[in-house]
């Protein structure tokens, strides 16, 4: 026979607790215990106060750009809860939730923000990268991470979280290829939020799905509602298994969006419709699981007050705390560059305000003057 | 004592930083059963298995972006890019994220990955295997470029790149991979980054240059007779600036001699910093013999390109009679 079939494939879509509230037992039961369930939406509140207020801070001047996360909790979080503390979460700039829940202190994104690196400055027994700016690029970094801890013998994991528009980039196909290819346990977590800046999906991937990019790698991949917990729980514990004991990787395309601008400097008006928008409002992962644990009884208006109020405090707290940290010094920017600083930059570094940068202070002031 | 190429004393500190240390892990596309296309990682594939030395896809930002990550976990990867020509995809990695991790975390990660990648024209090879491109990497804050002349620096230099704490992109003029051989200890031993080495010492003109550029300029200082001090800069980023200032005090005079393109060359910066440092020392203008701002040529003008003992010898023919 000439002509054969040498490869067949399908991807799979999850969905458990659908835009409705509704909940699929089979699927879901047992996934998250209740006790945990509450706790991941009350960080939702915190997460979602916290953007808010960053864009107010932004707007009134006391911070530089800020990306806005509205949309977008359901997924960084679930999969920092499907994961261990030892794993590396190696994120892009929208994974608040995902971030905070495991272990970075908040104000830390607001440093970063504020133009302060020491927002990078992540705690040592906290497992993850910075904000990484240029797009895509930190795919590679997680994989580089989870290879080592194969390497090394240990079962840690790493977990990357990046766009519809990073998939695009060279790098993520690098990065997938590696990890397929030479056996590493990374997930790759795409959040495909339907917009790269002012570019839909369709001009970054003309097939029906971004999922069906790992299959081309010989990798796992599946897609989900993004905007569903128990979803991204339980695809993120599948893929970190596989990956723990198997050291494959999975590709994942979580389907959410985003509901505020690319950051305060951009204006979605421009090139998206409201209706649109309005249809993802109704889809926001914190309107189902409100409205899930509600009809469980899990959760009502008092709750929700208590949680809005915490939420209060603890952005507030958290503001204050980033705001009264002095400004960094440029001594100190410096004395960063290297382990041990070059001569020349320790020259700049002392005649910065004193001379011109580098010149020899000597010939300065002795031989020239004596002219 | 041995009697070695520059390869050869490349591939025993590679086999001895390895032995001493199980953090250093080699990567890149053919190092492992193929020992590398210039043959630098022969053996070590056999020796330390393909966990240590690890034949990647064909993807110089994977090699890097990887090596990134490697070293952020902590350990010391030796990533090979295959030739100079070839770092252009790997540029991303290694500006915008190598060589600014540690500033832009503050300490919190640093990045001491050793980037081993073959540079330089002189072996008549196809397009884009013959480029110098060391001035773009040590513009960039962040990363040290090492670049050494001799067997004996090679070891020396690439045993302290590798455990240095930073990013060390480590250039191998693969002219004189084969051009000679020299005595090169057994036991390890260091080469300080960022010191240079006096090659002659001498007294009429102090001629400084790096790679392969160092043999052409013995040659021509053979050939003119003169008292000529010869400072091989071994490192290129960070520049030793006190070695280059006490010999042009005691000279007077300054000729650069390197085999990259002439405008925004590291030779400009070298004329920078006498000028800054020991102006009124000077007897002549500051020389440069350079590569041309064009593009390498194909090989059958690279002998045009490259400087050589003659252009050399009229910079040294010039500068005397100022």
């Amino acid at each position: 026979m000439p002509v054969k079939t040498v490869f067949k494939t399908s991807i799979e879509h999850i969905s458990i607790l659908d835009e409705n509230g509704k909940f699929d037992e089979k699927l879901g039961k047992g996934l998250i215990p209740d006790k945990d369930l509450v706790k991941l939406y009350e960080h939702m509140v915190t997460c979602r106060h916290f953007d808010e207020v960053a864009f107010k801070l932004q707007r009134s001047g006391r911070m530089g750009t800020y990306p806005e996360n509205r949309g977008q909790e359901a997924t960084s979080l679930g999969a920092a809860y499907a994961l261990r503390k030892t794993d590396w979460l190696v994120p892009c700039y929208r994974e608040n939730a995902g971030l905070y829940w495991h272990g970075l202190p908040m104000e830390f994104v607001l440093l970063h923000w504020m133009g302060d690196e020491r927002g990078n400055q992540i705690p040592d027994d906290v497992k993850m990268t910075p904000l990484a700016i240029p797009i895509g690029t930190q795919m590679l970094h997680a994989t580089g991470l989870a290879w080592a801890a194969k390497y090394r013998g240990e079962d840690t994991i790493a977990c990357t979280f990046f766009g519809d528009g990073a998939s695009s980039e060279g790098d993520f196909h690098e990065a997938a290829n590696f990890a397929a290819n030479l056996d590493i346990p990374v997930i790759f977590f795409c959040q495909n939020n339907g917009w790269a800046i002012s570019v839909p999906t369709k001009t970054q991937c003309s097939a029906p799905t971004l999922a069906q990019r790992g299959i081309a790698f010989g990798m796992d991949c599946i897609q989900i509602d993004g905007n569903d917990i128990f979803a991204v729980v339980k695809v993120v514990r599948e893929a970190a298994e596989r990956a723990r004991k198997h050291k494959r990787p999975t590709f994942i395309e979580a389907l959410t969006y985003r509901l505020g601008d690319h950051t305060t400097a951009d204006d979605s008006r421009r090139y998206r419709d409201e209706a649109e928008v309005e249809v993802w409002i109704q889809r926001d992962p914190m309107i189902r699981l409100r409205k899930y644990m509600t009809d469980r009884k899990l959760w009502d208006d008092q709750k929700q007050k208590v949680a809005e109020e915490n939420a209060k405090r603890e952005v507030s707290a958290t503001v204050k705390r980033a705001e009264e940290i002095a400004d960094p010094e440029i001594k100190g920017f410096f004395d960063a560059m290297y382990a041990e600083l070059p001569e020349e930059l320790k020259r700049q570094r002392d005649t910065m305000r004193t001379s011109s940068i580098g010149q020899d202070p000597n010939q300065i002031e002795s031989p020239l003057h004596a002219h | 004592m041995a009697n070695l190429t520059l390869v050869q004393a490349i591939n025993l500190a590679l086999i001895q930083e390895m032995e001493d240390d199980d953090r250093v892990i080699l990567l890149g596309q053919d190092i492992g059963i193929n020992g590398g296309v210039f043959r630098v990682t022969e053996g070590l594939f056999q020796r330390f298995g393909a966990d240590r030395v690890v034949d990647t896809p064909l993807a110089e930002s994977g090699i890097i972006g990887t090596s990134i990550g490697l070293a952020m976990a902590g350990l010391r990867p030796v990533p090979e890019i295959q030739f100079e020509g070839f770092l252009g995809p790997a540029y991303d990695q290694l500006c915008s994220h190598a060589a600014r991790m540690r500033v832009r975390t503050r300490g919190a990660f640093t990045v001491p990955l050793t980037l081993r990648v073959p540079c330089g024209g002189g072996i008549h090879a196809p397009e884009l295997h013959s480029d110098s491109p060391e001035a773009i990497y040590a513009h960039q804050p962040g990363l040290k470029v090492v670049m050494p002349a001799s067997p004996y620096d090679a070891k020396g230099l690439l045993i302290s790149a590798i455990r240095d704490p930073d990013p060390v992109i480590f250039f191998e003029p693969k002219r004189i991979y084969r051009a000679f051989r020299e005595e090169v200890p057994e036991d390890e031993y260091t080469i300080p980054l960022g010191k240079a080495r006096i090659v002659t010492e001498g007294e009429e003109i102090t001629m400084i240059s790096w790679g392969a550029s160092v043999i052409e300029c013995m040659n021509a200082i053979e050939a003119s007779g003169r008292s000529i001090e010869l400072v091989d800069l071994r490192t290129i980023y960070p520049i030793d600036t006190e070695t280059i200032v006490n010999s042009v005090k005691k000279t007077g005079r300054a000729v650069i001699v390197h085999e990259a393109p002439k405008t925004g060359g590291l030779g400009a910066e070298i004329a920078s910093r006498i000028m800054e440092h020991c102006f009124l020392y000077l007897e002549a203008p500051i020389q440069r013999v350079a590569g041309f701002d064009t593009i390498m040529p194909y090989y059958k003008l690279e002998h045009e390109y490259l400087p050589d003992a003659t252009r050399i010898g009229k910079a040294i023919e010039e500068i005397t009679a100022y």
